[in-house]
């Protein structure tokens, strides 16, 4: 993955992922009300937003794992809306959920090898364990017997396996202990440098503006604003305002 | 003599009791596999199961197809038939509660044996052993007929193998991920509605395989499998089914359970299992292996 | 379970059923003068057993599978008490009620420490080992069962040989454990079980001790299900083994399916369709089970709130419709 990959398809001006009007539904409660969102290739964008504002459904919705939602998402020039599910990893787009989803009864290992291979490019597990040496102690383990932190960088280390294009990166940070939200933000960076296109929800503002490009503003399912991480400086009061911090 | 016992019959009813424990066994996988992923009771099992025996007697009486092959041909025609009816009709019922999937498994096996008992009649046909396995040996301490040493040894390879299947394969860790998180292993990328069909499909299958295991043991017939799927289910309840080493385990120690019932006290056999698991409800609810509350 | 009843609190669900079932009582007080009336009489004893059974599905929200163990059972023990103490039809019909009511204690006392589908597979094991004990036990008279049961007279008054006698006897049972079903389900009682339908952990911090509850409904549908099961040994003036065979507790779960889970009306309904179905093909070459299985499948695939379901499900579309 050292050399640009070749999934460099779209057109250098279209955005690699592109999301217009979603609307999404958990059973009858209305999530989404329209959120709009661009993405380029090599780009890092994160979600800013309260609680309960639609950050990680939006993650979901593009995923696909709402299925209750209305307008368009389209990835390099293909419409996300219409295919099933396993599909969209397969389309290039990895995701690590906020609770992690590492599993109890497959070891470290299993969970690694876990998700398909979707595209080459990916990183070999030699490359990973050499990145993650505490993971490859522990590769017999159960995936649910490492700290908060291991499971984490486990979480996002299957993903990187794939070859997915971008990654929708939920919080990771919640709950680590600051040395730990080091690592991980040093992980993001390494990744940003090769390349990897990420979508990033982060309630802490401090670590989102060391890796993202750009942000959004997120309030009751929609977008508020967006700037890029130049910017952030000044926004400081509309971000205090809206985020409550 | 063991307590006044003659070792001859107490051998012999631990094995029979082995044997009935190598049914369940496979049977109680089976339902295990299918309710880890599917969330379904699969109350067709007994019917499968009856489908297996049947389709590999009607194999040898038409066509000429001997143990051997029907021993591989039948499971797979009980798998696809059951695969059909997965697509169709089960996998409608995943976002309902789990409930109807029982009651509509439950409508199936009333059809299959039905079907089979309007054309069949309620009367067992006898299945040859196949002459590989005619005869016994004699153990010392009792005769061994060789087809129900074959048994315990065939369940055994079978046990073992799925349960190799699930540990130690791609697939297998598909299985288990998808057990507990269905969707997020579908996110990633994996077909996990066709895994569902293939899942339900090796359960079927497996009971189908131990349809024609059984085929020379007992009679061939459409009732085979109606009241052993009950029991099947206590020792289901028994094991509980968050493991499936726990299935096998508790499928053969039950099985063994009875055997000796039969030599203690005979009018208890039928019961015995069930005695079992109103004990293993008072002392641990969710099941020997449990985890699952 | 998240099972899916027609909404049967609902006003005008209720004063549907409440005209419904005034009409009923007159076309059952008319029927025997136009059909023969131990079919009638057939159909109540299924229909009581149905009700009494949707007592615990659908307003408790337990699937038994071993409901066949209290019909059976009670139909046994009125039977023997009949006709080897020489009790009358009244005394004869307590017995049965509180023997299923014991077996219900007990059956229910392992049943409800697991839930959903183990509390199915748990009673329908149970009630096998029920089966199990009748084909073995002395008094049951094993395969052949207990024949020629007398009815009896009504409080030595009424003689039930007499067909339209024993009919009312029989209309007289029904309405009473109907009206018993109706009772519990709008008592304060029965709002307590159906909050524990709805969500049992609520129901649980907001401190209602539900196993005990769960083990009052279980009872109850038990007595009720023995109520219908001693009535219909009278009427039969026999009682075997068919009655506490697991296919009897899968008949009276596809009654209450088909007519409507968690309707009052619903399994009267489904007792009636599923009882004259069985008549009609008793006499072509066609097998009940398949029948039976094939309405199974399709009722669970197509319509899962049962006819009577649906048809309320229906008016309240038309209803919310038209406002």
């Amino acid at each position: 993955m050292s050399a640009r990959p070749i999934w460099g398809r779209s057109m250098p001006d279209t955005p690699l992922l592109s999301v217009r009007g979603l609307n999404a539904w958990y059973g009858e409660s209305h999530a989404l009300h329209g959120v709009d969102l661009d993405i380029n290739e090599g780009e890092t964008v994160t979600l800013l937003g309260r609680n309960g504002v639609g950050k990680t459904t939006t993650l979901r919705a593009i995923m696909g794992l709402v299925r209750k939602r209305t307008g368009t998402i389209s990835f390099a020039g293909r419409d996300l809306m219409s295919l099933p599910l396993h599909h969209t990893a397969r389309a290039g787009i990895g995701y690590v959920p906020e609770e992690r989803g590492i599993f109890a009864t497959l070891t470290v290992d299993e969970n690694l090898m876990l998700p398909p291979v979707v595209a080459e490019g990916g990183m070999s597990v030699r490359e990973i364990y050499d990145l993650f040496p505490n993971l490859e102690e522990r590769r017999s383990s159960p995936g649910t017997k490492l700290s908060g932190g291991e499971q984490q960088m486990l979480a996002i280390a299957r993903i990187l396996r794939t070859g997915v294009k971008v990654l929708l990166l939920d919080e990771p940070t919640e709950g680590l202990a600051p040395v730990i939200v080091q690592r991980i933000g040093d992980l993001l960076e390494t990744l940003k440098k090769r390349g990897m296109t990420i979508l990033l929800v982060e309630q802490n503002f401090r670590f989102a503006s060391r890796v993202a490009d750009r942000f959004y503003l997120m309030e009751h399912g929609k977008v508020l604003s967006q700037f890029p991480v130049g910017e952030l400086e000044s926004r400081m009061d509309e971000l205090h305002d809206v985020l409550g911090v | 003599m063991i307590f006044g016992i003659p070792i001859q019959a107490f051998a012999g009813q631990l094995l029979i009791g082995l044997i009935n424990g190598s049914f369940y066994a496979v049977l109680s996988l089976g339902l295990a596999i299918i309710f880890g992923l599917l969330r379904v009771i699969n109350f067709a099992h007994g019917a499968q199961y009856m489908l297996g025996a049947f389709i590999g007697y009607l194999m040898l009486a038409h066509f000429g197809i001997t143990y051997w092959p029907a021993l591989i041909l039948a499971p797979l025609v009980v798998g696809l038939f059951s695969v059909v009816v997965e697509r169709f009709a089960l996998s409608r019922l995943y976002d309902v509660d789990p409930l109807y999937g029982l009651l509509f498994t439950f409508g199936l096996a009333l059809v299959i044996e039905g079907v089979f008992r309007y054309y069949y009649g309620v009367s067992g046909n006898p299945y040859p052993v196949p002459t590989l396995l005619a005869g016994g040996t004699n153990l010392g301490f009792m005769f061994l007929p060789i087809y129900r040493g074959w048994v315990v040894v065939a369940s055994l390879v079978v046990c073992l193998g799925t349960w190799l299947l699930l540990e130690k394969t791609q697939f297998g860790s598909y299985l288990r991920a998808a057990t507990e998180d269905p969707k997020l292993v579908q996110a990633f990328g994996v077909n996990v509605p066709l895994m569902l069909t293939l899942t339900y499909g090796l359960g079927a299958g497996l009971a189908g395989f131990a349809g024609v295991l059984a085929a020379p043991v007992y009679q061939v017939s459409p009732l085979m499998g109606q009241n052993l799927i009950i029991v099947v289910f206590a020792v289901v309840v028994v094991g509980g089914m968050g493991s499936i080493l726990g299935a096998i385990v508790t499928g053969y120690m039950l099985g063994l359970a009875e055997g000796m019932t039969k030599v203690f006290y005979p009018e208890a056999s039928n019961i015995v299992i069930f005695v079992i698991m109103a004990i293993v409800l008072l002392l641990r609810p969710a099941g020997l292996f449990g985890r699952d509350a | 379970m998240a099972v899916t009843p027609a909404n049967a609190t609902t006003s005008r669900a209720s004063r549907i059923e409440a005209a419904l079932l005034a009409l009923g009582i007159i076309v059952l007080v008319a029927l025997p003068f136009f059909i023969y009336p131990i079919f009638v009489m057939k159909m109540m004893c299924f229909a009581l057993f149905a009700c009494a059974f949707n007592l615990l599905l659908g307003y408790t929200g337990l699937l038994s599978f071993g409901h066949a163990a209290f019909f059976g059972g009670a139909a046994y023990f009125t039977a023997h008490a009949v006709k080897e103490w020489g009790v009358g039809p009244e005394i004869g019909i307590l017995i049965g009620v509180i023997g299923a009511a014991v077996l219900g204690v007990i059956i229910g006392f392992f049943a409800i420490r697991r839930q959903g589908i183990y509390f199915a597979m748990i009673t329908l094991a149970l009630s096998q080992m029920f089966f199990f004990f009748c084909v073995q036990a002395d008094f049951t008279g094993g395969e052949d069962g207990i024949q020629g049961v007398p009815r009896g007279n009504f409080l030595g008054l009424l003689d039930l040989q007499d067909p339209h006698a024993m009919y009312y006897f029989v209309m007289a049972n029904f309405l009473l454990g109907l009206f018993c079903v109706w009772r519990i389900v709008n008592s304060p009682f029965g709002m307590i079980l159906r909050s524990i339908r709805e969500n049992e952990s609520r129901a649980i911090s907001l401190g209602y001790s539900v196993q005990n509850y769960k083990l009052a409904a279980f009872v109850m549908s038990a007595a009720l299900a023995g109520l219908a099961g001693a009535v219909k040994a009278l009427v039969f003036q026999f009682a075997t083994l068919t009655d506490v065979a697991w296919q009897m507790s899968g008949e009276v779960i596809l009654m209450t399916l088909l007519g409507g889970i968690g309707t009052l009306v619903g399994p009267i309904f489904g007792a009636g369709f599923v009882v004259a179905l069985q008549n009609m093909l008793a006499t072509s070459a066609f097998p009940v089970t398949i029948a039976t299985g094939l309405i199974f499948m399709i009722c669970v695939l197509v319509f899962r709130r049962g006819v009577v379901g649906e048809i309320y499900a229906w008016l309240e579309r038309r209803n919310t419709g038209n406002r």
